[in-house]
């Protein structure tokens, strides 16, 4: 790979990385509005507030970055990198197409996990080091909670990998035919449920409920680190929602998947987005307790029973 | 997403915790969660319920309590309203001028002019006394109500800006169907009263037009 090809390669996944979370974030708001009966923003940029988010975003910058004077500066500072780089490396390997990807590794499923399981320490670092009550407690119930989807989350994509039999990303769309809609459906519901928690997503926003919390382990940030959070969380839903699109509902797969493939991956993530959001909407916020029921109850013993039923399916038709 | 094998799994268990016990839990939770994103998908479809206000302006009922409207030429200085009014926001001032006598060996008139008429709108607080008592309906409410100021001082309205209001002023509400007459109208109809002395077996009707 030439010296070029990786600048590009980069610039690509970068302007990606600026632009699909912007995109998510504002369909967002702008579903949300109209699931309230609202309009949502309509002014910035002129037409039905296309340009919110890049207002927004001139907001952040324009704001004093702040460290509190108790606070462990250096991990202060780097804990929103720490969140949002992870994404960053996830997205870079998330496959749109057969062979567009921008590393393309043999195993990037396992290499997708490892990412996005990182993005939860940042949490964690902010909270310890804001030295501040609420940005602790949130950072715990984060961690807590982080550590309880994981293993649903690991299981219910080791069912879709096993049911392929690769760890490649683009091994599985290869492997992917529709029956797969209803064989890996628990799965997919795991996976769903599981990913939502690790982005602390509504109904699983314990970690910063707001009215408990302040904003939990972003409580003492300003400015654009606290931006920087902020876009950890939409890179996260953007990665996830592509992850399950490549996993359970076939990626790429489709009408003139040859030409188009590559907008069937984002048609099929921004569908799934779309339905992060909606739930958002929907429901209301789960306690702590229920929370870890729902993990190790209900999510483990599915996920579980659902690799079992990948492995008779796989041991029965090869 | 099709999620019913995962909550019906967290329903089950959720209902084992109700502390409520027995059958609501049971109706509970899973139907709950379905009709939040029913509720949230339906509203998405129909009509925002956003008014545009700066952009599209919004339609008042007549009655609204905007601002106090002055029809000048019905003012007569009386001052009824500037001593009704609780706190004491109007400010008129006024002289006398006096009509000749039209009829030779008559008598000069004497007429209050209107010198001042002044709302101060920062100390208003829009009970609506001076229109109720006004008894020359000079006063009136209008729905307009964009005339905020960025000095609290400005917030002293004249007569002149007072006046321009009167544009604004929507017409009174028809009367309900089976309501009394006016009193104004039902005053015209009334049969005038016969002169005095004019004879005790006198019918009371034409004699006095």
């Amino acid at each position: 790979m030439s010296a070029l090809e990786v600048v590009v390669r980069s610039v690509a996944v970068l302007a990606a990385f600026l632009v699909l979370p912007l995109l998510v974030g504002q369909t967002e708001h702008k579903v949300m509005a109209h699931m309230q009966g609202r309009l949502g923003p309509m002014y910035a940029g002129g037409f039905h507030g296309w340009a919110q988010l890049v207002a927004d975003g001139v907001k952040f910058a324009q704001k004093e970055d702040i460290t509190p004077r108790a606070a462990d500066r250096t991990i202060f500072r780097i804990a929103p990198f720490v969140a949002l780089v992870p994404y960053l490396l996830a997205m870079a390997a998330l496959p749109l197409h057969e062979g567009v990807a921008a590393v393309e590794v043999p195993a990037s499923a396992v290499l997708l996990l490892a990412a996005t399981s990182v993005g939860a320490l940042g949490t964690l670092m902010a909270g310890w080091a804001s030295a501040n009550k609420y940005a602790l407690l949130g950072a715990l119930r984060s961690a807590a909670q982080l550590v309880s989807y994981e293993l649903p989350l690991v299981l219910s994509v080791a069912s879709a990998c096993l049911a392929a039999g690769t760890l490649s990303l683009a091994g599985v769309v290869e492997a992917w035919s529709p029956w797969w809609l209803v064989w890996q459906l628990p799965g997919a519901v795991v996976f769903l449920v599981a990913a939502l928690a690790e982005l602390q997503r509504p109904p699983f926003d314990m970690p910063i409920a707001d009215a408990e919390l302040v904003m939990g382990p972003w409580t003492e940030y300003t400015g654009l680190r606290f931006a920087f959070f902020l876009l950890a969380e939409y890179a996260g839903i953007v990665v996830f929602s592509l992850l399950f699109a490549v996993l359970f509902l076939g990626g790429w797969r489709g009408p003139f998947s040859d030409e188009l493939g590559w907008l069937w991956t984002l048609l099929k993530g921004l569908v799934v987005a779309v339905l992060v959001i909606w739930f958002r909407v929907a429901w209301p916020r789960m306690r702590e307790d229920q929370l870890q029921r729902l993990a190790w109850l209900v999510l483990l013993p599915v996920a579980l029973a659902q690799l079992a039923l990948t492995g008779i399916g796989v041991v029965v038709t090869r | 997403m099709n999620a019913p094998t995962d909550h019906g799994h967290e329903h089950g268990h959720d209902h084992g915790h109700d502390h409520r016990g027995g059958k609501p839990g049971a109706k509970g939770m899973l139907p709950g969660i379905l009709k939040g994103l029913a509720t949230t998908a339906k509203t998405a479809t129909r009509r925002a319920h956003t008014r545009e206000y700066p952009d599209v302006a919004p339609e008042l009922p007549p009655r609204s309590r905007g601002v106090i409207a002055l029809l000048e030429e019905n003012c007569t200085s009386c001052m009824l309203c500037a001593r009704e009014c609780p706190d004491w926001c109007i400010y008129i001032d006024s002289h006398k001028e006096t009509i000749p006598a039209t009829t030779e060996g008559g008598r000069d008139r004497q007429r209050n002019v209107l010198d001042d008429f002044s709302i101060d709108f920062s100390l208003c607080m829009y009970c609506g006394i001076c229109i109720e008592v006004c008894p020359f309906d000079a006063l009136f409410w209008s729905p307009q109500f964009e005339y905020a100021e960025t000095d609290i001082r400005d917030l002293l309205h004249d007569k002149e800006r007072l006046g321009g209001w009167m544009d604004t002023v929507p017409p009174p509400p028809a009367l309900d169907e089976r309501s009394a007459e006016p009193a104004e109208v039902a005053a015209v109809n009334k049969p005038a009263r016969a002169p005095r002395g004019a004879g005790t077996t006198g019918t009371s009707g034409a004699s006095g037009a």
